[in-house]
């Protein structure tokens, strides 16, 4: 074996080197971390591995500890020192690098005892913080390829694609479409040349979600070994992955992975001595939304104007150069491994009757653990809010969650303990989509929720079909319109109605839910609407030009003793009063840019 | 690199296994505790842990840890290590030498035989007080 032997070390340390991490400087960590081993001389005794994405992203850069699984957050390249001589060297574990939940008193020093991890279940993220996404042998130390082996070998492509039909899994991309159906669809499909195409969807594009890049960094051969197990499947020797190249260290690492498992023959031609052909190339998009539709990626792909078409006929009948082109997104490919090992009936016993298995959540926003997620299907916004989330910072009150990014909906507090599969987000309105969830709290006003979803996608819409171009555009003037106290009771209907309009004519899927934002925000918070267009205010006070500033003169004089600030931080100068007087705004004057309410130490200056 | 059989894949994952095992498992056969407190590693603690390194390297073993913790109390004894086995007592050896680790790794670790010759006695440092 070409391979050079690894030595065996006594602890192992992880290093999260995920894109949230690496811009909180996770590489002068590792580059700490090993100057000071050598310096203490246990080079020969601790490693440094740099992984993909651990997934609690709010407390980065992180590392755990192994043996033990010793949870290290929030590092500094100051602490290094410190931390190597007690732990590494003198073995006593450091408790003030360690993550103490804000209602607790002590640390918690294991990774699998903090409640962020606690309830998750890992299918797709199952190497996560386990390999270096660089190294095919840690990969192949994790029972990689295995399953490649077994489909190989052991199984038909009629048995694979009964594996998958039975393991019920859908596509994690947003739709849903069972996976196991559509590779019989390409498989069965006809093509004049015999040519057939697999695709892996690597273009997420919904603003606070990236679940798909973190997989792409973290273990980019699952999706490669995925990938070869579909083509087993479905007969097809070439093979595409459609990432966007904002981002640089997902198309790095795939790239890595491609040229590492071309050099051991896992990929190219008579693969493992079987005679099996496929290789992957990979594409990069411009950043596109649109294509993440199917048809528009299809066409970016080769090298045409990244715009749908009308379906049918469906990819999977005449995709790619007009062949059977079988897409999944990158979680779905991610998933396909552990299916072929563990076996479709296992992965069924996850989840809910129409949703199984598991699936990851990218959890921003309002929330005080930031992370990415893999929870099983059927789990309840309430667990994932609250338990793994750790509820909303500084205890204000939770308002609404949106899933599916600009393309699913709002859905309102009362509907926390809704389990969450595929259907039920789509009965609330919603939908599942790439898996996207934004919490909001009650500082979050939804009408500027929704004019922010919608300016996205009317920015993002390609153009090309009437409904969405015009229709997104007419919707935005609207809301607009609205959170600037100029609209009218009629204008909810008119929203409405071109909403439906939208949703119902529009060519593909991007305007077809555009309007899901729109519509669950007037469907759960009309009465937010009514108030901006009745009373011409916005009550969470975010939609500025319905403020109204004051100065209470009373707290002005008496707590602030006149101090000036907010006199000499007003750009408009519409401020009265010189220092040591009560001051006081011309509303003729004020532009409503809110500085003199942050500038205000005293509490002094109100918001109506 | 060349390209891998099925044979030779299954070769790789094996000889990769020996030595990322430790990212993943939390049951041991047997645990080697050797102290790295001041004193300890002032009497050479670093050479005794290398020592057990290189024995459970050369047989490739995946069940056994090592593992430091700091000084046991027992500063003039130092370099010393506490062994302990799956379900047994563990037991503290004294004034360690490479050559010394070597043997008890042979004897106690891979045989069970406790090299009473070079042991303190049965027991942690914890005493039991409660």
């Amino acid at each position: 074996m070409a391979v050079e032997k690894e030595k065996l070390y006594r602890i192992h340390l992880m290093v999260c080197a995920g894109t949230a991490c690496v811009s909180n400087r996770a590489f002068e960590i590792k580059e700490a971390l090993e100057k000071e081993i050598k310096r203490q001389g246990l080079e020969n005794e601790v490693k440094v591995v740099t992984t993909g994405c651990n997934g609690f992203c709010e407390r980065g850069p992180l590392m755990v500890v192994q043996p033990g699984n010793i949870f290290y957050q929030m590092l500094t390249v100051k602490e290094i020192p410190y931390l190597v001589e007690e732990h590494f060297l003198k073995g006593r574990p450091v408790k003030k690098l360690m993550y103490q939940p804000p209602e607790e008193k002590t640390p918690i020093p294991v990774l699998s005892e903090i409640q962020f991890f606690k309830k998750q279940v890992l299918v797709a993220l199952r190497n996560r913080g386990l390999i270096d996404p660089e190294k095919i042998e840690d990969y192949i130390a994790q029972d990689g390829y295995k399953s490649l082996v077994k489909a190989l070998t052991q199984m038909t492509p009629e048995e694979i694609i009964h594996e998958v039909t039975i393991s019920g899994l859908r596509g994690r991309g947003g739709a849903g479409f069972p996976t196991g159906l559509k590779w019989q669809l390409v498989r069965n499909a006809p093509s004049p040349d015999g040519e057939k195409y697999i695709v892996c969807n690597g273009d997420e594009g919904d603003p606070g979600a990236y679940m798909d890049r973190s997989i792409l960094e973290a273990d980019p051969h699952t999706v490669i070994e995925g990938m070869l197990i579909g083509a087993k499947a479905i007969g097809a020797t070439k093979g595409f992955i459609y990432v966007r190249n904002e981002y640089p260290l997902a198309v790095k690492r795939i790239l890595i992975a491609i040229d590492q498992a071309r050099d051991y023959g896992l990929l190219g031609h008579d693969i493992l001595g079987t005679g099996f052909n496929f290789d992957i190339r990979v594409v990069r998009g411009a950043g596109a939304f649109v294509c993440g539709e199917e048809t528009a990626l299809i066409a970016s792909i080769e090298g045409r104007l990244g715009e749908p078409r009308p379906r049918p006929p469906y990819p999977a009948e005449k995709g790619l150069w007009g062949k059977p082109t079988c897409i999944n997104n990158v979680e779905t490919w991610a998933n396909i491994p552990v299916i072929i090992d563990r076996g479709g009936k296992w992965f069924a016993s996850i989840g809910t009757p129409t949703s199984k298995g598991t699936k990851v959540f990218s959890l921003v926003g309002k929330i005080n653990n930031t992370g990415l997620v893999e929870v099983p299907m059927g789990i309840t916004l309430r667990e994932i809010i609250y338990d793994i989330g750790g509820g909303i910072p500084g205890g204000k009150k939770f308002k609404a969650v949106q899933t599916g990014g600009p393309s699913g909906g709002c859905i309102p507090a009362e509907k926390i303990d809704l389990p969450i599969d595929y259907e039920s987000l789509t009965e609330a309105g919603s939908m599942m989509g790439s898996g996207g969830m934004v919490v909001m709290d009650e500082d979050t006003c939804m009408v500027d929720v929704a004019r922010y979803f919608l300016s996205f996608t009317q920015d993002e819409s390609c153009g090309k079909c009437t409904p969405c171009r015009e229709g997104t555009k007419a919707m935005l003037d609207i809301l607009t319109r609205i959170t600037e106290g100029k609209g009218t009771e009629e204008d909810l209907s008119l929203l409405e109605e071109l909403a439906y309009t939208v949703k119902e004519t529009s060519l593909c899927g991007l305007g077809k839910t555009a309007p899901n934002p729109v519509l669950t925000t007037l469907r759960y918070f009309r009465d937010e609407y009514i108030t901006h267009i009745r009373d011409k205010k916005c009550p969470a006070h975010v939609c500025r030009q319905l403020n109204v500033y004051t100065i209470d003169p009373q707290i002005c004089l008496e707590k602030g003793h006149g101090c000036d600030v907010c006199r000499r931080n007003c750009a408009s100068e519409a401020i009265i009063g010189a220092k040591g007087e009560a001051h006081k705004i011309d509303q003729s004057k004020c532009i409503k840019c809110g500085v003199c309410y942050e500038v205000c130490n005293f509490g002094a200056v109100k918001v109506d | 690199m060349p390209k891998l059989t099925i044979e030779e894949l299954e070769k790789l994952r094996e000889e990769v296994r020996k030595t990322t095992f430790i990212r993943e498992q939390t049951q041991f056969r047997a645990k080697i505790n050797v102290h790295m407190g001041t004193c300890g590693l002032a009497a050479g603690a670093r050479n005794i842990l290398n020592a057990f390194l290189r024995e459970i390297e050369k047989r490739g073993l995946t069940d056994v840890l090592v593992t430091t913790s700091g000084c046991a109390g027992l500063c003039s004894r130092e370099p010393m290590a506490t062994i302990e086995i799956a379900g047994q007592a563990p037991v503290k050896y004294v004034d360690l030498t490479e050559k010394k680790a070597q043997e008890i790794f042979e004897k106690h670790i891979l045989n069970g035989e406790i090299v009473t010759a070079y042991a303190l006695g049965i027991g942690s440092e914890k005493t039991d007080l409660t």
